[in-house]
């Protein structure tokens, strides 16, 4: 944990949100007072949240093009490698690479190569897996996975002050605000 | 929720065309789908049914001891017909694969939110149906504990496979096919995995389920990342799937064996895959969502689309069945012609003419509103459709090779009662998974059905 979280002893503070609505809201007003480190939490994905608390577009789609033409490349290389180099039968003269008849091969390659990285870096993006994680040490907070929202603005932020903090989200819709325990 | 389930059914879900019973919250949606496996007992139908699909995984057990034991001498095949029902089920498993796949990959691209009450359990059903057709090609090798064989390692032969061999591919594409589908699917239940581990109230749930939801938070970051990778596996396994079964078509269509080798075989096995898929997909749900009360998750819209797709399907694949006929009679081919005269009319025209009224025929009710809301008729077709796509299989199988090209190397195949026990063996296998599953996950995507919820909310 950095400094700041260790300083105040806790992980950041929590507001529990009724709607999505209110959570979008609060968000937004959370940027706009300039906080950073903030994540929120919901039961079903929320339009436009990620975006609004500054995430940047995840690099997801490009791993799995690079997992895919890795896959694709391997496919091949196998089906040349072995046809041409390491055993080659001559079949009345036909040629040892034949890219038609390697393509259902390459293909397979291609998906497979492409959706295992795909499966690795969202996984390995995500930190997964990760049992503990000081959030579930929000009251109520496996509602989050039922029909409650939460955002939580951490320790870690330049602008964290305990108080000044609190006093902000209790201004939003929140349902409750607690401090959550590291 | 929906004590008399006939009545809730015909008052409120028969007269709108209605994708979920009203009045459901997300704590109502939490509670019917997780119930199921956390707390309630399993119903007598479970019971009953884990018990037959039980009893038939021990003649599978048996029927492949007894395989290794003797030898593939034991099943029907022989010269001419190599190729017995052992490759008949394997294909009418891949294709019933296949609707799982459709339903998640491909309705989720085209935005159709009804997918979403039954995707789970369409893919699981794939996964199964794909590890059961796995078991033929490998024992029908003869030398079963060789199948290593199949796959490109060095080794001290000196000998690698064959990759220009439809064979090789089906190697490859299946095992893609059975690995993308897999991932697909946890990816996929993963927040749903976390919602189980917070509604667990046994200790031992909540850290199966926690283990299994690999710290999910639902954190705005995670749902970024899983939505994109979500719609990038949904992107990867269309394609994949229509590669299957067109490759599962070229095992067929790449030999010079009159009634396999031809060109329509590739697309009419996919929409032959597509159709079967679906109706095993209706032969499960119907008695699923009146067993567990979902019938405000499943409703007759389900049914219904499901139907429509099934027809749909239906007439792609007998426009193959008319295709095939004029092609053999427009080639004007002495062995083509008599393939297909031979089909018709030879001795095993029982089977060409059941296929023809099982997915020719039987479909066509499907056209009647009032039969695709009729629970009872559209499991019946279903089973039709189940058996009439399993005899297309037997009828491309069995009847092109056992009268090919030279009238003195012709002959009959009659499957043995162990060509049948593998076959209940893997029926068994296939239900055994399936209950297993309905005890264990969640079977509809809880999160899923939330938005949709979600979404009608605010329409309105």
């Amino acid at each position: 944990m950095s400094d700041a979280s260790t300083q105040s002893g806790i992980y950041g503070i929590a507001a529990e949100y009724a709607d999505d609505a209110s959570l979008l809201e609060a968000a937004r007003q959370a940027r706009a007072e300039g906080y950073t480190a903030m994540e929120a939490y919901s039961p079903i994905p929320v339009h436009g949240l990620y975006e609004v608390m500054g995430g940047k577009r995840t690099i997801l789609p490009l791993i799995t093009l690079t997992g895919g033409i890795l896959g694709l490349l391997a496919g091949y290389w196998l089906q040349i490698w072995v046809s041409a180099i390491e055993y080659p039968i001559n079949v009345g003269g036909r040629p040892y690479i034949t890219w038609g008849a390697f393509f259902p091969i390459g293909f397979a390659c291609t998906i497979l190569g492409a959706g295992v990285s795909t499966f690795v870096a969202m996984f390995a993006m995500n930190n997964f897996p990760e049992p503990y994680h000081p959030i579930f040490n929000t009251p109520n907070f496996e509602e989050a996975t039922k029909d409650r929202y939460f955002l939580c603005i951490e320790a870690t932020d330049p602008k964290f002050d305990r108080n000044a903090v609190r006093e902000f989200l209790s201004g939003t819709q929140a349902a409750a605000v607690s401090e959550v325990d590291l | 929720m929906a004590t008399d389930s006939s009545n809730y059914q015909e008052e409120v879900l028969g007269q709108a065309d209605v994708m979920l019973g009203p009045g459901q919250t997300f704590e109502s949606i939490d509670r019917d789908i997780t119930d199921i496996v956390l707390t309630n007992k399993p119903p007598k139908a479970w019971w009953i049914g884990l018990g037959i699909a039980g009893a038939l995984m021990g003649v599978l057990m048996l029927s492949v001891v007894m395989l290794l034991f003797f030898g593939v001498g034991i099943w029907g095949i022989n010269s001419p017909v190599g190729w017995g029902i052992a490759i008949v089920n394997m294909v009418w498993w891949i294709g019933i694969g296949h609707a799982g796949t459709l339903i998640s990959a491909i309705l989720f691209l085209f935005r159709q939110d009804w997918r979403t009450s039954i995707n789970r359990f369409a893919e699981a059903m794939t996964l199964f149906a794909v590890s059961a057709a796995g078991l033929f090609p490998v024992l029908h090798l003869g030398r079963p504990w060789m199948v290593y064989w199949f796959f490109p390692y060095p080794n001290t032969l000196g000998m690698y496979p064959q990759f220009r061999s439809p064979l090789m591919w089906d190697v490859f594409a299946i095992s893609a096919y059975a690995t993308i589908s897999a991932l697909f699917w946890y990816i996929g239940m993963v927040p749903d995995l976390a919602t189980m581990r917070d509604r667990a109230k046994l200790k031992i749930q909540k850290i199966i389920y926690g283990i299994f939801a690999v710290g999910w938070r639902g954190s705005a970051t995670h749902w970024h990342r899983y939505e994109v990778a979500y719609l990038l596996f949904a992107g990867l396994a269309t394609p994949l799937v229509v590669s299957v079964h067109s490759i599962v078509a070229l095992d067929f269509a790449a030999s010079v064996i009159p009634g396999w080798h031809t060109t329509i075989f590739p697309p009419y096995f996919v929409a032959g895959a597509v159709f079967s898929g679906f109706a095993m997909v209706l032969t499960l749900t119907i008695p699923l969502r009146k067993i567990y009360h979902l019938e405000h998750f499943i409703t007759l819209r389900h049914i219904d689309n499901m139907s429509k797709i099934m027809l749909a399907n239906g007439l792609i694949v007998f426009y193959g069945y008319l295709n095939e006929v004029f092609f053999g009679w427009y080639s004007a081919h002495e062995f083509e012609m008599y393939m297909i005269w031979n089909r018709m009319t030879g001795p095993y025209a029982w089977s060409f003419w059941a296929l023809i009224f099982c997915n020719g025929v039987v479909p066509q009710l499907l056209w009647m509103r009032r039969i695709r809301r009729n629970t009872i008729a559209i499991f019946c077709i279903a089973i039709v459709i189940n058996i009439g796509m399993w005899l297309e299989r037997f009828v491309i199988v069995v009847t092109s090779l056992h009268r090919d090209f030279l009238p003195s190397s012709w002959g009959m195949y009659t499957p043995t009662g162990w060509d049948w026990a593998l076959y209940a063996g893997s029926a068994g296998f296939f239900f055994f998974a399936m209950f297993l599953f309905l005890r264990w996950v969640p079977m509809i995507s809880i999160f899923e059905v939330k938005e949709v919820v979600h979404k009608m909310e605010h329409k309105h």
